[in-house]
């Protein structure tokens, strides 16, 4: 297989932004993740979907460094990446959500944003204690982009809140700007329409179609809702049990005969 | 009467002085509790050290002359220098920076995710490392901190209040120094905080780490500044405590002061230990000031002295039976 392909809308995936090899994570005796392997194209939407438990959330935890796995390599951008600390994949280009949102509730929508924005700025602390010069000038330049964000979800009304009083839905889409304020190659979204009503979903599908389409932003998506993953993924991987039983196109995933009998539950022996 | 009410704000207004210094301390606490769930025992010991290196650097003490002698047989004690304040300052608070860092490097590093009784337990044994460590870098003799403060009674305030109310107010100039700084401090920190990048970095890794680590903030590295910060603001309330009454070990024990103001205030609030520590200095003076009055002796038939040194333990137990959580603290329910 080559390395890009075309989407049956028209865009063109390229290479191998992630690429995961056998990787297995153990939790004591608890195996979450069994000899797992796929990639993650440039551009390409990719979800990851399966069952409670099946480890979908262990499987980002170990892209973003929460969790080391104990076998296998990880690949990025044509590298082999060593293991490292959250903080330092944050720096390479990985933003994340969490499947129970993780905002910074004491803070605005502004400051939570504004947080994300934390690797791009440099100014020593020295002299952001002077604040004057070039600390104001990067808080200026930084704010801009944030604001940009904050546009772009339609988040204006809200800019000032302290995030800990908005309802779910708009605490999901503020976790959201937060990660896209670090204008990140790899955006990681663990079940972003988890709890939402379905105008609520069709926003934040709307959201995420239009940051892949808009900055070209590789997307790896965890979701439940089946439909909302048919009509935007570009390809699917199927875990069940922390085994991969299904990777594919949406259509390939749906007719296959293992990722059914998970989903209806059969018995797995 | 009036004449009594007139003693009764004169002692308030040196019991909010002696509470900005309360506060102080317990906003060290805080602010390490609040980024790392470790409850600082050593707090009060850093506000000693900090107060020994000033007054060893700015008089040209040799740090560790007598454990030099000792080995050697020598019998240096001086470089033979008087540094300026400002200058002694500044080096003082490098050290307290590098202190920052060891603490991180040599401790924190190797406990993270321990139990909170362990990191307690670790910080009550940096807080008899740093005790000794500053026994033998500056000797255990009581010194004289010399900044040029004035000290003693303000005397504009004085002839003041005697115009207004026929009776002149005593209050210290080194109190108001001392609480103007701690103001200045105070307000500093929280522009620091809400307007600096580090400032939100710090607030972010309060309020949960997780995220903060996914957003790419490094938490040795929030550590490091927090004790630094920390560091400093021990290292003001040592050198206005130091001011006050001389450098000694007994000035680590300001710890057992900020331990009340905590408990009324809140581990986890800032305002709860600004506040807290001056409801508690205004609090012990006044009480001091009322049970040890003729007018209480007359009505109750006694009176009480010595009351300042339980008087704010009593004050904050009172309140943990009613308000666990302090004044402003987060409601209990598990630590983030
Ligand atoms: N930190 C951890 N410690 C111990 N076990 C864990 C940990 N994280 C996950 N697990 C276990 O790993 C397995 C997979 O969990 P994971 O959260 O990855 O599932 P998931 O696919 O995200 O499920 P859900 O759809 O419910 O979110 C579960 O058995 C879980 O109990
Ligand atoms: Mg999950």
């Amino acid at each position: 297989m080559s390395d890009s392909y075309v989407t049956p809308d028209g865009r063109t995936i390229g290479g191998k932004v992630l690429e995961m090899r056998n990787i297995t994570l153990r939790f004591g005796g608890v195996v979450a993740i069994k000899d797992i392997s796929f990639d993650i194209r440039e551009g390409e939407i990719r979800a990851i979907i399966g069952p409670n438990g099946a480890g979908k959330s262990s499987m980002l935890n170990v892209i973003n460094g929460f969790y080391h796995p104990q076998e296998g390599e990880i690949w990025f951008h044509g590298e082999k990446r060593k293991p490292m600390k959250p903080y330092q994949i944050a720096k390479q280009g990985i933003a994340r959500t969490f499947q129970n949102i993780a905002l910074f509730k004491g803070m605005s929508t502004l400051d939570n944003i504004m947080t994300g924005r934390f690797n791009q700025m440099k100014t020593n602390m020295a002299l952001q204690m002077l604040w004057k010069g070039p600390a104001e000038r990067e808080e200026v330049a930084n704010r801009e982009i944030v604001e940009r964000v904050i546009d772009f979800l339609e988040i204006q009304a809200i800019r000032k809140t302290p995030v800990g009083a908005l309802p779910y839905g708009l605490q999901k889409r503020v976790e959201l700007g937060r990660a896209l304020a670090a204008q990140p190659k790899l955006l990681l979204l663990d079940e972003p329409m988890a709890g939402m009503n379905v105008e609520e979903k069709e926003d934040m599908s709307r959201f995420i179609l239009d940051v892949n389409d808009e900055f070209g932003t590789t997307i790896a998506l965890i979701e439940h809702d089946m439909g909302v993953v048919m009509d935007i993924s570009d390809r699917v991987v199927v875990m069940d049990y922390g085994k991969k039983i299904g990777d594919g196109t949406p259509d390939e995933v749906r007719n296959n005969q293992a990722v059914i009998d998970a989903y209806l539950g059969v018995d797995h022996g | 009467m009036m004449d009594q009410f007139l003693y009764g704000t004169e002692a308030a207004i040196n019991g909010l002085m002696t509470g900005v210094m309360y506060s102080l301390v317990a906003l060290g606490f805080v602010l390490i509790f609040k980024a790392s769930g470790i409850f600082n025992y050593a707090q009060g010991v850093m506000a000693l050290f900090g107060a020994l290196t000033l007054v060893g650097i700015q008089e040209g003490q040799v740090p560790f002359a007598g454990l030099i002698n000792a080995i050697f047989g020598t019998n240096i004690q001086k470089f033979g220098w008087e540094l300026p304040a400002v200058a002694a300052i500044i080096l003082t608070i490098g050290v307290m920076i590098l202190f920052a860092w060891l603490v991180e490097r040599l401790l924190l590093k190797h406990l993270v995710n321990q139990e909170p009784i362990i990191l307690f337990m670790a910080t009550i044994g940096l807080a008899y490392f740093m005790e000794g460590v500053g026994d033998l870098m500056w000797g255990s003799d009581i010194k004289t901190l010399n900044l040029g403060l004035t000290q003693g009674l303000n005397e504009t305030i004085d002839a003041a209040t005697y115009d207004w109310f026929g009776y002149g107010f005593y209050i210290d100039n080194l109190d108001i120094t001392a609480a103007i700084i701690a103001i200045i401090l105070v307000v500093a920190l929280t522009i620091f905080s809400q307007y600096s990048t580090t400032g939100r970095a710090l607030r972010a890794v309060a309020d949960d780490h997780q995220a903060a680590l996914s957003v790419g903030i490094s938490l040795r590295f929030i550590w490091v500044v927090v004790w630094a910060i920390a560091g400093f603001i021990a290292l003001v309330a040592g050198v206005m405590w130091g001011a006050k009454s001389g450098v000694q070990f007994s000035l680590s024990l300001i710890t057992l002061k900020a331990l009340p103001v905590l408990m009324l205030g809140g581990f986890t609030s800032i305002p709860g230990a600004i506040i807290g520590g001056m409801i508690i200095g205004v609090g012990e003076k006044l009480f001091e000031f009322i049970v040890s009055s003729s007018w209480f002796g007359d009505f109750f038939g006694f009176t009480m002295n010595a009351t300042e040194n339980w008087f704010a333990y009593v004050l904050a137990l009172i309140f943990l039976v009613f308000r666990p959580q302090g004044l402003f603290g987060d409601k209990i329910i598990e630590r983030v």
